[in-house]
């Protein structure tokens, strides 16, 4: 079991390297630079900044002394951010966009598999057709519509909820960027869950419970949602990536100093390491949890171990 | 067997998802909001460090936790600030500043005259690259030490003692006291610097000798200041503390001002403009500013260096009025001069044009397009390049129809991203005309004129004249103001003349304030200092 686990680990070694590799060459190769401004500076003046932040050396050695500095755990002084660390900048906004997308993903599975659920149960009806409906707007109206039209109507005209992040204290200010993300992600489920619900329903073993007197909601409960579920689980996967993507957007709406704030800033403003950084510390988050997945299915399955 | 992996992908990112609810703290509280004044900001300063510095942003809160020799009022009159005065010699090479005796920092060490060498020399030093560096090239030895040649330490800035602060300029430079009220040129405390290295600038590192000071900053979202008590005019300071919001989405700061959660804007967004006029004339306040709004040509390409009537003919056809009233829309002035009005010791020049009708403007085009060579037949074909943004494209397709309409001439509109629109500008390899703009970095017809002297780097048509050049000269020795100004206004007459460059508008400022806010002054620097400012409490 641990030679597997070393073995793998190892195996993961190559893949990010390769990102490192690919993403350095992709930011490099972005024309302009990360201190390139309309305001020109004397070419003295140019030089004495590139010396200070190795930009006067060939692509090779830069790219080494990176590398060098992250092995080490160092990924560098960001540009834009110049009185502080790209690890700083990254372990600064982390523990909100997780908590953001957490929450969305709580709230799109309770509400998604509720609404879901209760649509198939009343197949065919006016709330079946309204969830629906309700489920392909939501889908449809993407994030950067949906955001700002809440804003408007529940912090600026109703001002029942705060309308941006900073400077507000509480979870009120959590409401509507949770809101947002999880739109998308409810409807996407509820549609699942009507649809698997309804192949379920259908299936003999609930023919025979009922025909053994159960209820409906006992029968749901016990003997329906955990099969109807399963589709809905292997969303999960794409449902995380397009929370956080999504997480890009509603993050700039709502000035919320998240991760995907920190990358569209670090982009424009052609700010290397903190690209790279923000893209190696994603790669491996995303190497991880695969590894992780790995190592269980050994766990649970000894066959994989043999091979 | 794919089901299950992706339950265990699942199940993974929710543990790791659980960890971090668990470990995220929320560091935000909500403080007293009488005595706090909320600001927009519309980026991250890119370093608190003033020798670092560089953006009007950071520049901005700078002004409030910072304080240089010389300063501004709410309304933009030059005065005494960590100096109480100054002398300046006969021939105008030698300031002698004398430094408040009860300047402090915030820690209560006292602000001295050696504070002030220290940080010059900082700010000169090649191996601190400061992007400001050059602002200060006047004092004596400043640019031989940043281009390596000499020692920080022969840098002309001098304390005599603690009090007595004396520069040595190589050249009279009438515009040298503005220049002291610019960030970059704030003293840094040599100690803390010493203490802390490269971490000075963190919350509780850093010291200020200004009005303010950095309780803490999380980059993407706020910078809290609250009040110096060490600093020499706290007594006049009326707000206790002060929230900068970064808000780089205009439309999401005029929400949160909307909503009564800013007092003041950074911005005010072009699509809500004419509403905000109607709805909140005393909030919005528009002011003139020291900017010009321009498309270059890049005279090193034929088609453009050797033929003045087209570039006459261009500039004259483009309706200035329809681009400032229809899709600007903001008070802009429409520009006929490359100098702003309402910069000190200056009456701009104007285009030779500038009081003919637009019918007669576009007469004169077609007659200069046509002396150049170019016909129905035989139209001018050019590209116009602009960085991608709303305003510009408006702008860029309606200058191109207009060039169109009243010349005939085929323009291509090409738009890119800035960083590679600027990295395009500066090769002028495939650059025929450019959308840039310029912004005063002090308030003299100097900052707008010397960027189009050649061998500027920012010179980005290329211009090359012997004319202006020698005039910007004759400026640069003068001493006699009157006279300086006569060369200045010269230069500006033959640049004019040469059409390098068409401007299309000045820039103005735009903010909304509060009615709860008093003291509010607009200027043309656009500067606002925290201090000035106090809060009516409802």
């Amino acid at each position: 079991m641990l030679r597997y686990t070393v073995l793998r680990v190892l195996g993961a070694i190559p893949t990010l390297l390769l990102v490192i590799v690919l993403a350095f060459l992709m930011v490099h190769a972005a024309p302009g630079g990360p201190f390139d401004d309309e305001r020109v500076l004397p070419p003295e003046i140019e030089a004495n900044i590139a010396k200070k932040y190795h930009l006067d050396e060939p692509l090779h050695r830069q790219f080494l002394r990176y590398l060098g500095g992250v092995v080490q755990g160092d990924l560098g002084p960001s540009y834009s951010y110049r009185d502080h660390t790209v690890s700083e900048l990254i372990g600064g906004a982390l523990p909100l966009s997780l908590h953001l997308g957490a929450l969305a993903m709580l709230l799109s599975l309770i509400v998604g598999v509720t609404a879901g659920t209760a649509a198939a149960l009343r197949k065919n009806t006016v709330l079946d057709r309204t969830v629906m409906a309700l489920a392909m707007t939501g889908i449809s109206i993407p994030v950067f519509v949906v955001a700002p039209v809440l804003v408007l109507v529940l912090a600026v005209y109703l001002q029942w909820l705060p309308a941006g992040w900073s400077g507000n204290a509480g979870g009120a200010r959590y409401l509507l960027p949770v809101v947002s993300l999880a739109l998308p992600q409810i409807a996407y489920i509820a549609r699942l869950t009507r649809a698997s619900m309804i192949d379920v329903l259908a299936s003999d073993f609930i023919r025979t419970a009922r025909a053994q007197g159960l209820g409906t909601i006992a029968i749901v409960r016990y003997h329906a949602l955990k099969p109807a579920m399963l589709p809905v689980l292997s969303y999960m996967g794409p449902a995380v990536a397009a929370i956080l993507t999504g997480s890009v957007v509603v993050e700039e709406i709502f000035g919320i100093p998240g991760l995907g704030q920190l990358f569209v800033r670090g982009a424009l403003n052609r700010d290397y390491t903190l690209v790279l950084g923000i893209v190696i510390f994603y790669a491996t988050l995303i190497i991880l949890l695969n590894l992780l997945v790995d190592i269980l299915y050994a766990v649970i399955d000894p066959r994989v171990r043999q091979r | 067997m794919n089901i299950s992996r992706n339950v265990l992908i699942a199940l993974a990112t929710f543990a790791i998802v659980a960890i971090a609810l668990y470990s995220y703290e929320d560091v935000e509280d909500s403080a007293a909001a009488n005595s706090t004044l909320n600001r927009g900001l519309s980026t991250d300063p890119e370093s608190l460090d003033p020798h670092k510095m560089r953006s009007v942003q950071a520049g901005e809160v700078l002004r409030d936790i910072g304080e240089g020799l010389a300063g501004y009022t709410a309304t933009g009159e030059l005065i005494p600030a960590a100096a109480d005065g100054w002398t300046i010699s006969d021939d105008g090479l030698t300031y002698t500043f004398n430094i408040r005796s009860d300047a402090r920092w915030s820690n209560a060490d006292a602000v001295t005259a050696s504070h002030f060498v220290f940080s010059l020399r900082r700010l000169v030093d090649p191996a601190t690259a400061a992007f400001n560096a050059h602002l200060i090239a006047d004092i004596e030895n400043a640019s031989a030490i940043s281009s390596g040649e000499m020692e920080p330490s022969a840098l002309a800035v001098e304390a005599k003692d603690d009090q007595t602060l004396i520069i040595r300029l190589s050249r009279p430079t009438p515009y040298f006291l503005a220049l002291l009220t610019y960030p970059s040129t704030f003293p840094v405390n040599p100690d803390s610097l010493a203490e802390h290295g490269d971490s000075f600038t963190r919350p509780g590192n850093l010291l200020s000798n200004g009005a303010y000071k950095l309780d803490s900053w999380q980059p993407g979202s706020m910078l809290r200041l609250s009040r110096n008590e060490e600093y020499w005019n706290n007594a006049a300071t009326a707000i206790d503390a002060v929230n900068y919001h970064v808000l780089t989405q205009p439309m999401t700061e005029l929400n949160r001002y909307r909503a009564g959660e800013l007092h003041i804007t950074a911005i005010v967004p072009p699509e809500s403009f004419k509403r905000i006029r109607e709805d909140r004339p005393d909030e919005l306040h528009v002011a003139s500013y020291l900017g010009v709004y321009y498309y270059g040509y890049n005279l090193s390409k034929p088609m453009f260096g050797d033929s003045l009537q087209l570039r006459q003919a261009l500039s004259m056809a483009i309706d200035r009025d329809v681009l400032v009233e229809k899709i600007t829309g903001r008070g802009e002035a429409p520009a006929y001069s490359w100098v702003p009005a309402g910069v000190d010791n200056y009456e701009p020049r104007r285009f030779n044009y500038a009081d003919l009708n637009q019918d007669e403007r576009n007469a004169g085009a077609r007659r200069l397009y046509r002396e150049a060579g170019y016909s129905a037949a035989n139209p001018a074909q050019f590209e116009l390049r602009y960085n991608t943004s709303d305003t510009q494209q408006r702008i860029a397709l309606a200058v191109q129809s207009m060039w169109r309409e009243v010349l005939g001439a085929e323009v291509t509109l090409v738009n890119e991203e800035f960083q590679v629109l600027l990295s395009n500008m500066r090769e002028a390899e495939v650059t025929q005309v450019f959308r840039s703009s310029w912004i005063g970095d002090y308030n003299d017809a100097h900052t707008f004129l010397s960027i189009l002297q050649g061998g500027n780097p920012a010179n980005m048509p290329r211009y090359a004249s012997d004319e202006y050049d020698e005039l910007m000269l004759a400026a640069a020795e003068q001493t006699d103001p009157k006279l300086r100004r006569v060369y200045l206004e010269e230069a500006e007459r033959v640049l004019l003349a040469d059409h390098p460059v068409i401007p299309l508008y000045f820039y103005v400022s735009k903010h909304l304030v509060s009615l709860q806010v008093s003291g509010w002054g607009d200027n043309v620097l656009d500067y606002h200092y925290s201090q000035h400012l106090s809060l009516a409490t409802d």
